[in-house]
């Protein structure tokens, strides 16, 4: 069994800073052992940069990180022998085929050629590529990369598994493979840190989560406390026509006092509300009818709109 | 060796080797280009040694003695073919690894230090440096190029020139941004290969010119190689294998400074 509470990872007031720009800011979390924990952000938040300081590959340029109660500054090696790293952009070695990306990494944790041959066979029947064995790493389709990517990070047992946007970019089948992955992962009691800007994947993998905004963490908590928190229970989700931008920002105003708090977006206006049915009966009293009324419950998506005004994930038009 | 020491060396090398090990996983569907350099090289011996050398005849060295001007560049060939192995597995080779196929990034989430990806590499140089050594003096042994069992020594002395390249070649690919350097690269590399005294003895150059000689890590690799391989030895040849350990000891650490300034950012 797993230590009460042991703590993988503590940061206190870490930065990070590139030239004149501050990529991380003074952040503050505890990651325990045995839990999913996630990072939460758009584009540019500064998890990678989190991440990449975790994993030792990177030089905190302020306040204080200890992984596995060690100085990343001094003990490196000792620390990422034991942590199995997802970077963003995979970093498999295009040179080596599937099965040798897997005995070759093992060997650079000092695992002997036996021992790694056959830890190299079991990790590759769990991410379901023992099919594409010998083949090319260039001739995997992208999700399969990513699997690839997950096995090599699992050839050392580590004790943290850090995942930087897992699923990012992958179709959604492909990345419904990889969560199956992920959970089985969490099942066995691996301890997994993840940065996504996913709502849906933060809400199903992790167990608390920070959400971080350009370079600061502005919440943190579980899914569930964090949408408790700073959302209504409900969102109705109303659609005028054609209608953008402005012209909804005008109607916005109008819909003041119904509900909670209202939310223009650029095609539609969220309400936030306990109750769906009071919001409906209120805006047929101030006869303000759209085209359409969609009520649903809040997700991570809204706590995000909430807390920055932004979408977490820009519309990739 | 103390068991305490053995120990630590052996912790020391590991990682590297495991550098050297991946090279080789990579490298072995590929021999056919690892073997092609050392063809090339073998080439240009037909070409100076054989070629020229049966017009030139025989040549008298400054100290008076006299040789055939075959034997008198073969040597000089095989110190060129020594550096040329290890200089392009270095500079281009980890160059595509580094900025191209992101090898290294993948490596630095491991256990391994840049110094161990950059000392895996010189092993792995030294190799193919050796082959190219070892298929040339072969076919210098076989054309009779070898005038004593000293001449044997040629090939250790290579591998002094090849350590000194491939330190050099490592600090080049971190330098380098595109292909286009490499074309400079080539070009100060012919120029030593011209001037660095493999044709004539640097004593022949106006005096100007021969404090750029000196310099030349290739002119200390060529006098090493052909004194050993004449079965000339003098005190300089000291000089010489320094020089070389140097340039290879600095181009070492100077690339996995590199290596973890651009690497670990
Ligand atoms: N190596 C770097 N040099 C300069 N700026 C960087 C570097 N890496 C990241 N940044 C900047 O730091 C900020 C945070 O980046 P990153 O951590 O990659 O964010 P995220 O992973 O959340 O998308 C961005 O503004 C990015 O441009
Ligand atoms: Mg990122």
């Amino acid at each position: 069994m797993p230590l009460e509470n042991e703590i993988l990872v503590r940061a206190r007031d870490l930065r990070k800073r590139y030239g004149d720009h501050e990529a991380v800011r003074g952040v503050d979390f505890e990651i325990q052992r045995g839990e999913a924990f996630g990072f939460l952000g758009a584009n540019g938040a500064g998890k990678s940069t989190t991440m990449r300081m975790i994993g030792c590959v990177s030089e905190p340029s302020g306040g204080h990180l200890e992984v596995f109660d060690r100085d990343p500054h001094t003990d490196g090696p000792a620390i990422r022998a034991r942590l199995g790293v997802v970077p963003q952009d995979n970093t498999l070695d295009t040179m080596l085929t599937v099965f040798e990306n897997l005995t070759v990494y093992a060997g650079y944790f000092g695992i002997k050629r036996k021992e790694a041959r056959a830890k190299a066979a079991e990790l590759l029947e769990f991410v379901q590529l023992t099919a594409r064995s010998g083949d090319q790493v260039n001739d995997l389709s992208g999700g399969m990369q990513r699997r690839l990517a997950i096995a090599r990070s699992l050839i050392n047992a580590p004790d943290l598994v850090i995942l930087d946007e897992p699923t990012t970019g992958l179709d959604p089948q492909a990345r419904h493979l990889v969560w199956e992955r992920l959970f089985q992962l969490k099942q066995q009691g691996v301890s997994i840190l993840l940065t996504t800007h996913y709502m849906d994947e933060a809400e199903q993998l992790c167990d608390r989560l920070v959400v971080m905004d350009e370079g600061r963490i502005i919440a943190q908590g579980s899914p569930r406390e964090l949408i408790d928190t700073y959302v209504t229970k409900e969102v109705v989700e109303l659609r005028f026509g054609g209608k953008h931008t402005t012209a909804l920002a005008e109607i916005a105003r109008g819909l003041d006092g119904i509900g909670g708090q209202i939310e223009p977006l650029p095609d539609r206006i969220l309400v936030y509300t306990d109750d769906a049915d009071d919001t409906a009966a209120a805006l047929e009293a101030r006869e303000i009818r759209p085209t359409s009324m969609l009520d649903r419950r809040a997700t991570l998506e809204d706590v995000f709109l909430r807390l920055t005004g932004r979408a977490l994930v820009e519309d990739e038009a | 060796m103390s068991v305490i020491s053995y120990g630590l060396v052996r912790a020391r090398l590991e990682p590297s080797g495991s550098m050297l090990a991946r090279n080789w996983v990579a490298m072995r569907r590929a021999w056919v280009l690892v073997v092609s350099g050392g063809v090339e090289s073998l080439l240009f011996l037909f070409a100076f040694g054989f070629g020229v050398g049966s017009m030139v005849g025989d040549i008298t060295l400054p100290d008076g003695t006299v040789i055939s001007y075959t034997s008198y560049v073969a040597p000089a060939i095989l110190a060129n073919a020594a550096m040329m192995g290890t200089l392009l597995e270095t500079s281009i080779n980890v160059f595509a690894k580094f900025k191209w196929m992101k090898v290294y990034d993948g490596i630095l989430n491991t256990p391994m230090r840049p110094g161990d990806v950059a000392l895996g590499e010189v092993w792995w140089a030294l190799i193919r440096g050796g082959i190219y050594v070892g298929m040339f003096v072969i076919a210098m042994g076989a054309f009779g190029l070898l005038d004593s069992w000293w001449s044997l020594l040629a090939v250790p002395a290579s591998v002094f020139i090849a350590l000194a390249f491939s330190g050099i070649g490592l600090t080049l690919a971190t330098f380098f941004r595109e292909w286009t350097d490499f074309d400079w690269m080539m070009a100060v590399v012919f120029a030593m290969f011209l001037f660095g005294g493999t044709f004539t003895p640097v004593e022949a150059y106006p005096g100007f010119a021969q404090p750029i000689v000196y310099v030349m890590p290739l002119y200390h690799g060529i006098e090493l190689v052909r004194g050993l391989s004449l079965g000339d030895f003098s005190p300089m040849m000291v000089v010489n294998v320094l020089y070389l350990v140097a340039l290879a000891v600095a181009g070492t650490w100077f690339a996995q400074r590199r290596l973890a300034k651009a690497l670990y950012k």
